[in-house]
């Protein structure tokens, strides 16, 4: 038979398609995380807009210029916004009063070694906002460690004023046993609502629960890695309240409630540990992932050198990713015999 | 409300179109080309000659093995030649070509509208008659049903589950089907459910369609032993092992068939089928099926006869509308897009025609698999997706025996749910074929080592 008109498209099926996209999902994320932003914004004044728009517009940069002059890409990716969401995740994870020149070394180091020396989205084994962050914490200890306090939105960039974090004061008390700094932790509802000192994005506890829970509701991610997160944390906490290795004066709520709502617990487990590219693909992976990063996060802030690891916890579950992706899904059915 | 357990996606269903359309008839064509396949299985046998004249209902083609399915005339005509033709989609095979003449039926066939509620056969006697018949699953599959219904030594049926789901987006035959013939459907189950042997049925119908739930189930409340179970809206429903998981909380495992766990499934319009042929002697020589898109004039459901060329249904319909990218034989999931339509004629697979519009037709831009992991949530199989289609590319067969390739039902949650618009089926599809072969080789060589 001739084909008279051969005029139609073909392609194999399936010919419709849920709409969701690159783009949508990193917007959604960028979406999600704005409330933790405007309280950052309102904590921390001037540092947190000039940090975020250093680290965001270098992250983009450093893409475009690898992707266009190095590896003389013809089609450019900048677009789908994976690379802002990498710089406002690095801000997020930095002072708010850290030199504009070391958030710049900062970027190129996450999008430059973290991302495009891999091959771009979708082929680096670390969360690059998490490369660029521990590279800063390792080279510039004294910056990345002297964390302002808020001061409202006058706060000007570099004179902000500084002071240690909650998590600073509970090492010491779990570890020594010495309860006369007691008084010196925020009150647990500040802790929550984000008036302490912290990085940039990780202070308010409630507005990186609420993006995160408009995370899970649009189905951009699974409930599996923050809920074993926390409540890895959750347990090992309690645990050691049991144990009796709290003083007098911290009971072990209070205890439990300051590892959840301090340090980048929330901000780590609803929008670090989630990255796509960097965690396991099936259910039992990304629980077995989540309790690894709770894990390894207690026992740095219980016994390690530094007083917050979520940065080094999510990196070391990230390098075990490839093995956890051996975790098969849930088959339909059993096996044949 | 039920519905299957692992995985699965939530396209729109788009049924407005057509939904609620009584079933007309299409007009006998001039000229009736019949395909010898029309079912899985071995080609049907061609019994009539170059010259013959034949009526409605009349044996064409014998089935050509065990699994294979008779073909009966949908026609009365002359047949002027039994030559190879390309279908649509491309592929060759014998048809059968019919002058039509008149609309003369066999004698035997009941054509009145009249009930016909008893039937006190024999199940082997049904069988028969619905092998006859040439009866095949018209739910897409086109497994012969006479086959389903002989279960292998051993195995014992204990439920029938009636598919009423239709999860395909825009179709909506089966529901038109089962408003206007609710009551030929359910002698039809009493019949297959005395062919089998069970005691229970159970009919499986999707949410989106509460007037056919509440009709069936109006129906089926004075008959015992067969109950009507409203199903969450969830593709890829109508899967024979989802809609098994969904209505009777059993898995298939890997490789068995639905027997394994006491189920046979059946489509309400193959049930309906089974009530012509047992209660009516009527063959299968016709079928309903939807005609839909945005932009068609007169969408509505069609009751055509095989052999029937699609663009009398088309015209039927409307025609063609203007800005008309693809043209896809059955849904938007799992129907096959044609390049042509002329000579293509009407079949027992196919259950639709829809009309996509230009915008709709084109697929976007592959981007970088992003590891989110959405195929894997989507897959109804629980099978990784991603990763067999990167071990197809790899041309890593081994590994994807073991990652269950072969359990793949082609239904195409991972790529409808990729926001990276990967092609993932495009890989898995020829992995399977590749697998499959394996496998056949294997079983060769093993049975040639036994002898």
């Amino acid at each position: 038979m001739v084909n008279k008109m051969k005029n139609f498209i073909v392609a194999p099926a399936p010919h419709a398609h849920s709409g969701d996209s690159v783009r949508r999902n990193m917007l959604l994320v960028i979406l999600a995380l704005l409330p933790a932003y405007v309280v950052s914004v309102i904590e921390f004044g001037w540092g947190a807009l000039i940090t975020a728009a250093i680290s965001v517009c270098a992250c983009v940069l450093t893409e475009w210029l690898i992707s266009r002059y190095l590896l003389k890409e013809q089609k450019q990716t900048i677009g789908d916004l994976s690379a802002v969401l990498t710089g406002l995740l690095l801000a997020f994870n930095l002072p708010s009063n850290l030199d504009w020149w070391i958030v710049l070394v900062g970027a190129i180091v996450a999008i430059g070694v973290g991302k495009m020396t891999f091959g771009g989205l979708g082929q680096n084994p670390f969360n690059p906002a998490l490369v660029g962050r521990v590279f800063l914490l390792i080279s510039f200890p004294a910056q990345m460690t002297t964390w302002p306090t808020p001061q409202g939105f006058g706060t000007s960039y570099l004179d902000a004023e500084t002071g240690a974090t909650p998590l600073y004061f509970l090492k010491h008390i779990v570890k020594t046993g010495d309860s006369s700094v007691i008084d010196q932790l925020v009150p647990l509802k500040d802790a929550f609502l984000g008036a302490m000192g912290g990085s940039l994005g990780e202070v308010c506890a409630l507005a990186l629960i609420i993006g995160g829970l408009f995370l899970i509701c649009c189905r951009v991610i699974t409930w599996h890695i923050p809920v074993s997160i926390i409540a890895t944390v959750a347990l090992f906490a309690a645990v050691t309240g049991w144990c009796g290795a709290l003083p007098e004066g911290l009971t072990t709520c209070h205890y439990v409630g300051y590892e959840l709502l301090s340090g980048g617990l929330m901000l780590g487990a609803f929008f670090m540990a989630t990255d796509y590219v960097t965690s396991p693909m099936s259910a039992w992976g990304k629980i077995i992932f989540g309790i690894g990063i709770g894990f390894i996060m207690m026992v740095i802030r219980t016994w390690g050198a530094y007083p917050e690891g979520m940065s080094f916890a999510i990196l070391i579950m990230n390098a075990c990713v490839p093995l956890l992706n051996k975790i098969r899904p849930q088959r339909f059915g059993e096996k044949k015999k | 409300m039920r519905t299957f357990r692992i995985g699965g996606v939530h396209p729109h269903d788009n049924k407005q179109f057509s939904a609620h359309q009584p079933i007309t008839e299409c007009p006998l064509p001039k000229q009736a080309i019949i395909p010898l396949v029309q079912h899985i299985g071995a080609p049907a046998q061609a019994v009539v000659k170059v010259g013959d004249k034949v009526k409605v209902g009349e044996l064409l083609a014998k089935a050509g093995g065990f699994v294979s399915a008779n073909i009966c005339s949908p026609v009365s005509g002359t047949v002027t030649k039994i030559d190879a033709a390309t279908d649509a989609w491309g592929a060759p095979m014998q048809c059968i070509f019919i002058d039509v003449q008149g609309d003369e039926w066999l004698p035997e066939i009941d054509r009145t509208p009249d009930l016909i509620r008893s039937c006190t056969l024999e199940p082997k006697a049904i069988i028969d008659k619905i092998a006859a018949a040439g009866i095949v699953g018209l739910g897409g599959a086109c497994f012969p049903t006479h086959v389903k219904l002989l279960p292998p030594p051993g195995k014992k049926a204990e439920v029938l589950i009636v598919n009423g789901v239709e999860c395909e987006p825009y179709l909506t035959c089966d529901h038109q089907l089962m408003l206007e013939h609710g009551e030929e459907i359910i002698i039809g189950i009493e019949i297959l459910k005395r062919a089998l042997g069970v005691e229970r049925a159970i009919i499986g119908i999707e949410n989106n369609k509460k007037d056919a739930i509440e009709h069936m189930n109006k129906l089926a409340q004075s008959k015992l032993g067969i109950e009507v179970q409203p199903l969450k809206l969830k593709y890829p429903q109508g899967g024979e092992k989802q809609l098994i998981d969904a209505c009777i909380r059993r898995q298939v495992p890997s490789g068995a068939l639905p027997i394994e766990v006491g189920a046979v499934v059946d489509n309400v319009a193959t049930i309906y089928a089974v009530y012509e042929a047992v209660q009516k002697n009527k063959p299968l020589i016709s079928r309903v099926m939807t005609v839909t898109g945005k932009n068609l004039a007169k969408p509505g459901n069609y009751s055509v006869r095989f052999g029937t060329p699609i663009e009398e249904v088309i015209a039927l319909a409307g025609g063609v509308p203007v800005d008309t990218g693809k043209i896809i034989g059955g849904g938007p999931m799992m129907g096959r897009a044609m390049d042509h339509t002329e000579g293509m004629p009407a079949n027992k697979r196919l259950s639709g025609l829809l009309f996509l519009p230009e915008a709709e037709s084109i697929r976007p831009e592959e981007e970088n698999c992003i590891r989110c992991g959405k195929c894997v949530q989507a897959c109804p199989m629980g099978l990784e997706p991603y990763l067999l289609q990167r071990m197809n590319e790899l041309e890593m067969y081994e590994e994807l025996e073991k990652h269950d390739i072969m359990d793949c039902i082609d239904c195409g949650c991972c790529v409808f749910a990729c926001p990276a618009h990967r092609r993932l089926l495009d890989g898995i599809r020829p992995g399977k074929a590749k697998v499959g072969a394996i496998l056949r080789e294997r079983a060769a060589a093993k049975a040639a080592e036994k002898k």
